[in-house]
């Protein structure tokens, strides 16, 4: 199962202290779903705030990004810049 | 507010236009004429945005009070190129990249052209010290400092007698 | 992509210097920036600020104002919508609209000196500074901080008193200026630091210091009885000033339209609104076109800065060298309002290096300052000033060249980030070698001098674009581009359209669209336009080419197959036809009869930018009289993936060389007592001129373009500002003789340093 953890601490704040754990999404619009499920508000915070590395690449935005059955998914701060 | 009639030549043309007493000429400029060319960065006389020719002297404009430009003749940047053609320092700045936003261009090229109408052939660091008074923040003036040093072997080689 | 990232061969356009489209109107003083607007019957919109760094607002009395003739308007905060909420892509983070809101006009609080308070719009300059007078505003001075330690410590004077810390478990009871906590690392740092050979640590503080962009914020309102209104404004983004306008004051993002200036420079500075929802707002309320132009010193008390902070690191190295583990803690000014890029410090601070062991901390603290802003790879020159001084400490102690312990620790492709992200087409090494056979290194340091070397990271981003292509009747095209272009890039966008199209640069034109004449685009920031705009261009360029090819075919009677385009010509190769090739020209001079128009729009997501890598020399000299740092010689690397225009790339280089100098050397928000900034003027806030800088010798590494980007490009203007500020007091502490820790390296500090 594909495995996420995150590099903010934010995420903390939603998940009562977890910091890791496996989902079962395929896709980053499924594992929005998922966390808004399993986490309150979290979906949606990540959504809105975070970006993922699947598989050590970097997605901003991209809700149709593929997830593997073994993917390693890291939950990271948007990047923009100057 | 009173404001009194300023009559004088810009970029080769007689112009007349009402000026406040407390009205810096960059504002004259700006504002009356609708010169636009010539841009504030700080209004202190510190960035040197606003850079004119004053009867052939460099002047920032937003220090001179727009009624002392009676009489005199101002060059501004929108004077700068001769009926449609760039001037050797206009043609050197493109060439050489010596412009990224653009906005301190007009102030330097003013700043350097009353350069080379004085001094032909400066080198590297009397063009440095020359345009200390006109703060660019994109370019890191490596290509302004080439374009100007170019531009005046330009305009040293076109007025070599053939 | 077919014929992408043709390792530089063949390509025509791609990698020469042309002539930018926009040339001539900025050497002619055409060009048109935010302040040279003028609409009939406008009016000038002035800002009321707080003279006070901290303190309650208990009145705004306005009534003397409005009777002032000439006095069309006056707006507070009131006047915003007061339910405004929600997120909009700003900056480097996701700026909360209420606090941008509050930070154009103040709400209840003024939290910093130069906060505005209200505005006046009235017909004559004069008419509005006098009405500013006239404003009364009543404040209940409030005990200030400004310093980022002081503002961390628990008997602080608070800012925000419903702001807990972030990222704290359990949720902390009280209130305080520390936004948030960030925590990441990897491995296990005790082991690495009882392991280690060599250890070396050090505390590091760098001042705020402001973009510095020439042109100070302005822009033109014009509210229409109907709602629709419309901006003129110099910004990164029409399109983040559209969205933020919208929220602030409640209107549909189809009623505003941006059109935006040419913008001169922003470095993230303009990624934000500080005037636009207030002059529209002016507007609003006396139908007549507002315009709002910051004097400089407003732009310094109120635009602005990015964070000073405060850092302590430790290194845990072999005895040969290799870096096993390190530990950081950054603490980061995020101004008045939370939102410091402190997370990007700490994911850039190592990005670097590939050490198996971190340990990293961030505290995002607010004090009363004006909000920071983007600058130019937000968050990470200050901590790579930190760790690039504590490299340096362990090549002295080690005895080590600066380039081979570099080189010993570099990324390599594959290398996980501290941040999930794994290395690729990383060139870090090679822009190391480069710098070390450059003419620079191979020269002895001179006499009386000493050389800094430094590397730096920023990650690039892409993100939504837009870009339209159009070919004209006669077979020319321009390029629509959706950003505003702020140093070149209508160049980049008309040469890789040319280059794709097969035509000369001369006959390809590129202009910047309204907000309501091309898809949405996120902003000019980022170091994203090249790579994600410029896909949008070749994506539409393409779409061209298949559409020409495809009219081609018609005209021929063919199959679409049998033909090929080159270099701007259709050519038919099936033998059997008998047919001369099709320019473009002669196929969009009949278009009306093989489909109309030839036209292509393309918007999308860009994934897949390149992180870039920087590796900067510094070779100085101090005057032991005054004190005074000149720089002699500075020479600049950078894994650019490809260069689409060279010189504008060198450009970036030298630009971002030149204002990290002056953040090492110079540049600094000073504050007296009374909480007030002391030096809000370009002769007090001392930016390099060209009398202060060498040349800026470039070196451009090309082996490993990005194979996400049509021609390789990644990311470049905000690398270049990473590695100067210890570059540059890596030198000074060779000179001085004991590590310099404190930016900037005025000449005071280092004449009281060289006499300790
Ligand atoms: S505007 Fe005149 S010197 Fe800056
Ligand atoms: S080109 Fe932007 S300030 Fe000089």
């Amino acid at each position: 199962m594909p495995r996420v953890t995150s590099i903010s601490g934010r995420i903390a704040d939603f998940t009562g202290g977890v910091s890791a754990f496996q989902v079962e999404a395929r896709t980053v619009r499924a594992l929005m779903r998922e966390l808004e499920g399993r986490f309150p508000g979290l979906g949606d915070f990540v959504e809105d705030q975070m970006a993922l590395a699947i598989d050590g690449e970097i997605f901003q935005d991209a809700l149709g990004a593929e997830i593997g059955a073994d993917s390693e998914i890291v939950l990271i701060p948007k990047i923009a810049g100057g | 507010m009173s404001r009194m009639v300023v009559n004088a030549t810009v970029n080769g043309e007689p112009v007349e236009f009402l000026a406040g007493g407390g009205q810096s000429l960059l504002d004259a400029l700006r504002d009356e004429l609708r010169l636009t060319g010539s841009k504030e960065g700080c209004g202190t006389g510190d960035c040197g945005a606003c850079s004119v020719i004053v009867d052939g002297r460099l002047v920032c404009a937003c220090l001179m009070l727009a009624p002392e430009a009676e009489g005199t003749r101002i060059e501004t940047i929108e004077g700068l190129a001769d009926n449609g053609h760039l001037h050797p320092l206009q043609h050197q700045f493109l060439e050489q990249a010596a412009l990224q936003c653009g906005f301190c261009t007009p102030g330097l090229l003013m700043a350097s052209k009353a350069l080379l109408d004085r001094n032909a052939d400066p080198t590297e660091s009397e063009v440095r010290y020359w345009l200390a008074g006109n703060m660019c923040r994109c370019t890191g003036y490596d290509k302004v400092v080439r374009a100007v040093m170019d531009a005046a072997a330009d305009l040293r080689q076109a007025e070599k007698p053939r | 992509m077919s014929d992408g990232n043709q390792g530089g061969v063949n390509l025509k356009v791609v990698g020469q210097r042309p002539i930018r489209p926009d040339g001539v109107d900025k050497v002619t003083g055409r060009a048109q920036f935010g302040a040279d607007f003028h609409l009939p019957g406008m009016l000038t919109g002035r800002i009321k600020r707080s003279p006070h760094a901290h303190a309650r607002v208990v009145s705004i009395d306005t009534r003397a104002a409005e009777k002032l003739p000439g006095v069309k308007a006056i707006v507070t905060s009131a006047d915003f919508d007061a339910g405004a909420a929600g997120e909009v892509e700003a900056g480097e983070s996701h700026a909360a609209m209420k606090e941008v809101a509050a930070n154009c006009l103040a709400h209840g609080k003024v939290l910093y000196q130069g906060h505005a308070v209200a505005a006046v719009a009235a017909t004559q300059p004069e008419i509005a500074a006098e009405a500013l007078d006239l404003i009364e505003v009543t404040y209940e001075v409030l005990p200030h901080v400004i310093d980022v330690e002081a503002a961390m410590a628990a008997d602080a004077p608070v800012l925000h008193d419903d702001m807990y810390t972030k990222g704290v478990t359990p949720k902390p009871g009280k209130a305080s200026n520390v936004a948030a906590k960030h925590v990441m690392g990897r491995g296990d740092v005790a082991a690495a630091f009882k392991a280690a050979g060599v250890i070396v640590e050090g505390s590091y503080e760098t001042a705020a210091v402001h973009q510095g962009y020439i042109e100070p914020h302005a822009c033109v309102a014009s509210w229409g009885a109907d709602g629709q209104s419309t901006i003129w404004c110099s910004s990164q983004g029409q399109f983040l000033v559209r969205a933020m306008v919208a929220k602030i004051l409640n209107m549909p993002l189809s009623d505003i339209k941006v059109i935006p200036a040419e913008i001169g420079g922003g470095f993230g500075g303009k990624t934000t609104v500080y005037l636009e929802p207030v002059a529209l707002a002016l507007s609003r309320k006396c139908g007549r076109p507002v315009k709002i132009v910051m004097s400089r010193e407003e732009v310094f008390l109120a635009s602005g800065p990015t964070s000073g902070a405060v850092m302590d690191v430790r290194l845990a190295a072999t005895k040969d060298g290799k870096i096993t583990g390190a530990e950081m803690t950054l603490k980061y000014q995020a101004g008045a309002f939370q939102g410091s890029p402190v997370n990007l410090g700490l994911m850039t601070a190592f990005a670097c290096y590939d050490v198996e062991s971190l340990a990293l901390t961030g505290y995002d603290v607010v004090s009363n300052r004006p909000k920071v802003a983007a600058y130019r790879a937000p968050g990470a020159p200050m901590a790579a000033f930190a760790v690039e001084s504590a490299i340096d400490d362990l090549a002295l102690k080690l005895g080590m060249d600066p380039i081979d312990l570099r080189l010993l620790n570099a990324v390599r492709d594959g290398a996980k980030t501290v941040y999930g992200a794994t290395v690729r087409c990383c060139a870090l090494v090679e822009t190391l070698e480069a710098i070390k056979a450059s003419p620079h290194y191979q020269t002895p340091v001179g006499k009386g001098q000493a050389r800094g070397v430094a590397a730096g990271f920023w990650f690039n981003v892409g993100g939504e674009s837009s870009a339209a292509v159009h070919v004209d009747e006669d077979g020319g095209v321009t390029v629509v581009s959706s950003n505003p272009d702020i140093g070149g890039s209508r160049a980049s966008m008309a040469m890789m359209a040319a280059e794709r199209l097969g035509l000369p640069i001369e006959r390809v034109r590129c202009t910047v669209a309204d907000t309501t004449s091309i898809g949405y685009s996120g902003s000019t920031g980022g170091s994203r336009v090249t790579f994600a705009t410029g896909m949008a261009v070749v994506e539409a360029a393409q779409k061209i080419v298949a559409d020409l090819k495809r009219r081609a075919a018609q005209t021929w009677e063919c199959d679409i197959a049998m033909v090929e385009w080159k270099d701007g010509v259709a050519t038919c190769i099936d033998p059997a036809k008998d047919v001369k090739p099709l320019s473009m020209k002669a196929i969009a001079g009949k278009s009306a009869k093989t489909g109309g128009p030839i036209a292509a729009e393309v918007s999308l997501n860009a994934q897949g930018a390149a992180a870039g890598f920087g590796v900067h020399v510094c070779d100085l000299e101090i005057d032991p009289e005054t004190g005074r740092t000149t720089v002699v010689r500075y020479t600049a690397a950078q894994d650019v993936g490809r260069a689409i225009h060279p010189a504008y790339v060198e450009g970036q280089l030298q630009g971002g060389a030149a204002q990290g100098i002056g953040w090492a050397l110079n540049e600094e928000y000073v504050y007296g007592k009374s909480g007030l900034l002391e030096n809000a003027s370009f002769l007090d806030y001392r930016m390099p001129v060209a009398s202060d800088l060498p040349m800026i010798d470039t070196i451009l590494i090309e082996t490993k373009p990005n194979p996400r980007h049509p021609f390789g490009a990644k990311g470049v203007g905000e690398v270049p500002i990473v590695p100067p500020l210890a570059a540059v007091s890596n030198a000074v502490s060779r000179i001085v003789g004991r590590r310099m820790t404190s930016l900037p390296m005025s000449p005071a500090k280092v004449l009281a340093e060289m006499a300790k």
